[in-house]
């Protein structure tokens, strides 16, 4: 239900941004990382180049890699099925595979997946087209939407202090960048934040 | 060149996902580098919370935007649905252009 919700605001934020509707679809088809896809999204809808934009999706996805790591334990993929896992590496098939009991990891991350990909791309394309029908996305506050999706991202993940203290981090350092930097690079600039955790033992 | 962007994060964000299927386990299981990857994507969405309703063409500006993501942040404190944070944002701007 949420991911319906998601992808349709996607399809809709995509189309705002400047991006045809087939692109919003190619998007969720061979990237489908929502937070990815919205972060590609906002940089192009704000003006900004193709390197920050392809920048900011990336450094939003490297938290694949490390859930791949986990899931690989997890589920057995070889050959064929590993690229087909690989792709379904998300934050949904994640947290369904690792709560799964033990046995069930493997049907509860091909089960998410799979229907979390039909699902996600379908709410992709209606949202796009909606949008696309829909005409001024100014004058329908569609360009609004985009940030209140990102905070309705972020408000769960605030769990605890040091998570927040990053928040308000990230945010201080893209407000003060804003005014000197392309679009774009701000966002980049507030993920050098997490330094410190890499160097601290 | 949109094409060209899509089509580049989309291999990029694949061959990351990849990367953690394939590659010897212990490369990437660091504690450092697993609270690192917990922890970015916290201020990378917080700085978009920030670009997307504040910045303007180099500066950061008050408008209707704002008032959106004030509206949708309220609901998001009570933890409402996503659809509804989305379209109540949206609207609270739609609405807030029409008067000005």
């Amino acid at each position: 239900m949420a991911v319906g919700a998601y992808g349709l605001s996607f399809g809709a934020a995509a189309v705002t941004a400047g991006l045809s509707t087939l692109q919003a679809c190619v998007l969720s088809l061979l990237l489908f990382t929502g937070a990815s896809q919205f972060a590609l999204v906002g940089v192009v809808g704000a003006g900004g180049g193709a390197l920050a934009a392809v920048a900011g999706a990336l450094l939003l996805g490297t938290r694949n890699t490390l859930y791949a790591v986990r899931l690989s334990s997890l589920v057995p993929a070889r050959g064929l099925r590993r690229p087909l896992a690989a792709q379904l590496t998300i934050d949904e098939t994640t947290g369904m595979a690792t709560a799964a009991p033990p046995g069930l990891a493997t049907t509860a991350f091909w089960a998410t997946g799979l229907s979390v990909y039909v699902l996600w791309n379908l709410a992709t394309l209606l949202g796009a087209v909606g949008a696309a029908r829909l005409g001024d996305p100014a004058a329908l506050g569609l360009d609004a939407a985009v940030p209140a999706a990102f905070l309705a991202l972020l408000a769960p993940q605030l769990r605890t202090r040091p998570l927040a203290a990053a928040a308000l981090a990230g945010a201080l350092v893209a407000a003060l960048a804003v005014p000197f930097v392309p679009p774009g690079v701000p966002v980049l600039l507030a993920g050098l934040v997490v330094l410190p955790a890499l160097v601290r033992r | 060149m949109l094409w060209l962007t899509v089509l580049a994060a989309c291999a990029g964000c694949f061959l990351l996902k990849l990367a953690g299927w394939s590659v010897p386990r212990r490369w990437l299981d660091r504690p450092r580098l697993q609270r690192a990857a917990v922890l970015l994507p916290v201020p990378l969405l917080a700085a978009l919370v920030v670009v997307q309703a504040f910045a303007g063409d180099r500066a950061l500006v008050l408008d209707a935007r704002a008032a959106g993501l004030a509206v949708g942040g309220a609901l998001v404190l009570a933890r409402a649905p996503f659809l509804l944070v989305v379209v109540a944002a949206a609207g609270t701007a739609a609405a807030v252009r029409a008067l000005a």
